[in-house]
């Protein structure tokens, strides 16, 4: 085999990988991209119920309501907002141990026809202060920085919004 | 006083490795023996002042002196003394402390056992290295002082985060970080070939046991971290697909990648540049995930800081090592001929496709992993990319890698022939076929698992399948002990590294069978999972050194005999206001029992029950693995010098040994 054969088999081959890579990143994004919706964006442009996307804003006070589910197994009603608009979500499973009135939080799943949010993850971090980055912005957008009637997060925990205050605290 | 030290010493470090780079870089290009001789002692000078500096930041910890700003941020006299030791890496500033130690360790071997190298590639190596120590040790004076002071001094710390509390997690930033810099050197050995424009079967030989080694860190770090995922975090799962996870999976693949393609250089002078371009990418991988770790673009409990500037002079320092590597490549390359013909159907051609498939595979995790960051930056949309993304796109660029895995091995150099390679390994696929549809049967028509079943028979079956071949095993079988003592370890390494990836899919598989629920029950209440009786007997309050907790005791039964009594916590941090859950494992070899306690209401305690089976083994394999990686390293061939460095450098190798 000559070396010019040789090179166009290692480009053929290169090309296919990288072809196949690029085909598969490409169907891939097209079906698993989850978009972050804020409750204004939401009452703006409803996404279609078979699309799952991640909701986040504080947890309305006074809005949770701990149930359990037709097959025992616990659950959760409760509404996020953003000031201007909320949602209702409905969440199967153990809500996460920061999971508050009043705090940050972001949730996986998707929108029902009937307007209410069927959450299948709920994240809250392990940290008290944390403010998931994606909701500080949406509160931001929204104008309203504390919808909530319970205690506010305190302002130097809003790491996006105020850099220089945030101090760094936790590890590896 | 011994903060002061330690900055002192800090600083020290970085004149000496200013002064090593300079030496060696120099004395290389005008050969003047003098100079290339006095970077080892440079390099020795560095790796003693970074270790006091290290030393006397972990006795800052130890003692918790609290007029130490870092201490005070990161640590409190109640915790226990290995996590106030661990406490000294388990934050930024420490951390990179440690990562520049590792540098200093890694230029102390290349100028102690390095002897046999040839003197101006050993000092454009050790000068390499220095510019890269100077450059982060830089940083850290600048930017991440650990031993600033503060006055008046408080009472007390603010205490490490509780989840990192934890003796895995202890040692999976060292382990993690001798992988990531291990790469460094392999990139310095790309950075001085590129320089001299040579790349010879003795460079080889010095790359592949760095690589291999790094390698094997790495997987045993990756693993620690994944197993820590799983006890501590309390979801169950292993691999998330996290950011800051891909972080430390990419430059895995792509020093994968590279130590197969080390083998061809080495045995056959093939490749050449590719491999040089793996070393390059390799180490900027680890670069990468240093950054996106380090600087806060991502939240995650590896984000110390929000501190914009750390996270821009990091992104200089990528783009200095990376850019400049890659120019040079781009210089130079084309310099270096290769020798080495071969034929598309040969150990070559498959460890080229090996090495494209694990390119692949880690160009996919790189888009997924960084796509959503450019896309707040440049479409201001915030969208994030999750397990479904990465299993799809992985998956079918993972399954001929597996395909070739037990192949390749099989296939002589040069030139192969497919048939005589099936012919060994018929046995191998039925075996595979048979595990396949077994599952399938077993576990009621759901195909990735049984594919994933499948997948791991053929890896380890083809493992032991190489073996028999190398040893006769079949053909000749009373010989076959004889050969199987005078074989190779590099061979002995391979079959066991490739088993123990098997080993691991086997443990990925049955995590695909695994079942869970959720029960709240009262005392005295059971419920059934896979089998067992699960009873919670009571649910206390105990108290720990740093935290209180409520603590559930279920007993866990089969057909009526006790199997174990487990007990879940979930644990209240006064000094960081935090709570964690802790989980109880039972862990036979073929299953874990796991149970999480939940939240109480109405007097029953919410329990979350899983039934794992072959968990184990997914962190089993990756210590199988780095152990064919070690099985490899200590192999005869890796430590006999090569005979055409000696005959380039008699004496003046004996010379630079520091």
């Amino acid at each position: 085999m000559t070396r010019k054969r040789r090179r166009l088999w290692l480009l053929l081959l290169c090309g296919l990988g990288l072809g196949s890579a690029t085909a598969l990143t490409l169907t891939a994004f097209q079906d698993n991209l989850v978009f972050f919706r804020s409750p204004s964006d939401i009452a703006q442009a409803a996404p279609t119920p078979d699309r799952a996307f991640r909701l986040g804003g504080l947890v309305e006070a006074g809005s949770v309501a701990r149930e359990t589910a037709a097959d025992g197994r616990p659950a959760a009603r409760f509404r996020v907002t953003d000031g201007a608009h909320a949602v209702s979500v409905t969440y199967t499973g153990v809500l996460p141990d920061l999971f508050r009135e009043g705090q940050g939080v972001v949730t996986l799943g998707k929108l029902g026809p009937d307007g209410v949010f069927r959450a299948s993850e709920v994240l809250a971090r392990h940290d008290e202060t944390y403010m998931p980055p994606e909701v500080a912005d949406a509160l931001k957008r929204s104008g309203h920085w504390n919808p909530a009637e319970g205690a506010a997060p305190p302002a130097a925990s809003w790491n996006t919004l105020e850099p220089e205050r945030s101090r760094p605290r936790n590890g590896s | 006083m011994i903060p002061e030290l330690g900055h002192f010493v800090l600083a020290l470090a970085l004149a000496l490795s200013l002064a090593q780079a300079a030496v060696g870089f120099i004395g290389a290009q005008r050969a003047e023996a003098r100079l290339m001789a006095a970077a080892g002692p440079l390099a020795a000078g560095v790796l003693v002042a970074v270790g006091l500096a290290f030393g006397c930041l972990m006795w800052s910890y130890v003692v918790n002196d609290t007029t130490v700003a870092n201490v005070v941020q990161n640590s409190h006299s109640a915790k226990p003394l290995l996590y106030k030791i661990s406490g000294t890496w388990g934050n930024h500033e420490g951390s990179m402390v440690l990562w520049v130690l590792i540098l200093a360790l890694c230029g102390g071997a290349v100028a102690g056992f390095g002897g046999n190298l040839p003197s101006a590639l050993q000092a454009r190596v050790l000068a390499v290295l220095a510019l890269v120590g100077a450059g982060f040790l830089g940083f850290i004076l600048a930017t991440s002082n650990p031993f600033d002071r503060v006055w008046p001094p408080p009472v007390d710390g603010q205490g490490l985060n509780p989840i990192l509390q934890d003796p895995g997690l202890a040692f999976h930033p060292p382990l993690l970080y001798l992988g990531y810099v291990g790469f460094a050197v392999t990139y310095a050995f790309a950075v001085a070939a590129l320089i001299e424009g040579r790349v010879d079967a003795a460079w080889g030989r010095w790359v592949r046991p760095w690589a291999l080694a790094a390698w094997s860190l790495l997987t045993l770090g990756i693993a620690l971290g994944s197993w820590w995922a799983y006890y501590e975090l309390g979801w169950g799962g292993y691999w998330f697909w996290d950011p800051v996870e891909n972080a430390s999976l990419l430059p895995w693949l792509a020093g994968c990648a590279l130590l197969h393609s080390a083998i061809v250089v080495e045995k056959r002078e093939a490749l050449k540049t590719w491999t040089v371009f793996l070393a390059l990418l390799a180490f900027g991988m680890s670069l990468l995930g240093t950054f996106l770790v380090r600087s806060g673009v991502l939240n995650s409990v590896h984000a110390f800081a929000n501190d914009p500037e750390r996270g821009v002079v990091i992104l200089a320092l990528l783009a200095a090592f990376i850019g400049g590597g890659f120019a040079l490549f781009a210089w130079r390359a084309a310099s270096m001929t290769p020798t080495g013909i071969f034929a598309p159907l040969s150990r070559e051609g498959a460890l080229v496709m090996n090495n494209l498939l694990l390119c692949s595979i880690a160009a996919v995790v790189l888009v997924g992993t960084l796509y959503p960051m450019f896309a707040d930056l440049l479409l201001s949309e915030k969208i994030s990319v999750g397990p479904p993304f990465f299993n799809t796109a992985t998956l079918p660029l993972a399954a001929p890698l597996i395909g070739a895995m037990a192949v390749g091995p099989l296939l002589p150099w040069k030139r192969a022939r497919l048939f005589p390679a099936i012919q060994r390994l018929w046995w191998v696929a039925l075996g595979a076929l048979a595990a396949f549809l077994l599952c399938l049967a077993l576990s009621g028509a759901r195909i990735g698992p049984a594919l994933g079943f499948a997948a791991a028979v053929w890896l380890i079956a083809g493992a032991a399948a190489d073996i028999a071949d190398r040893t006769a095993l079949f053909s000749r079988p009373r010989a076959a002990w004889g050969r199987a003592k005078g074989l190779p370890r590099a061979a002995w390494g391979a079959a066991v590294g490739h088993a123990g990836l098997g080993v691991t899919v086997l443990g990925l598989a049955g995590m695909g069978i695994a079942t869970d629920m959720l029960a709240a029950l009262k005392p005295g209440e059971t419920t059934r999972l896979a089998g067992y009786e699960f009873r919670l007997d009571a649910v206390r309050d105990v108290t720990g050194p740093n935290w209180t907790a409520r603590r559930a005791t279920v007993e866990i039964r089969r057909d009526g005999a006790l199997v174990t009594v487990l007990e879940p916590d979930r644990r209240t941090f006064p000094v960081g206001r935090m709570t964690t859950t802790e989980a109880a494992i039972h862990t036979t070899v073929l299953s874990d029992l796991y149970v999480v306690l939940g939240e109480e209401r109405d007097g029953a305690a919410i329990l979350r029950l899983h039934h794992n089976p072959l968990a184990p083994w997914i962190w089993t394999g990756a210590a199988i693995m780095a152990l064919g990686g070690g099985l490899s390293l200590s192999d005869r061939r890796m430590r006999v010098a090569a005979p055409a460095a000696k005959l380039a450098a008699p004496g003046m190798g004996k010379a630079a040994q520091a």
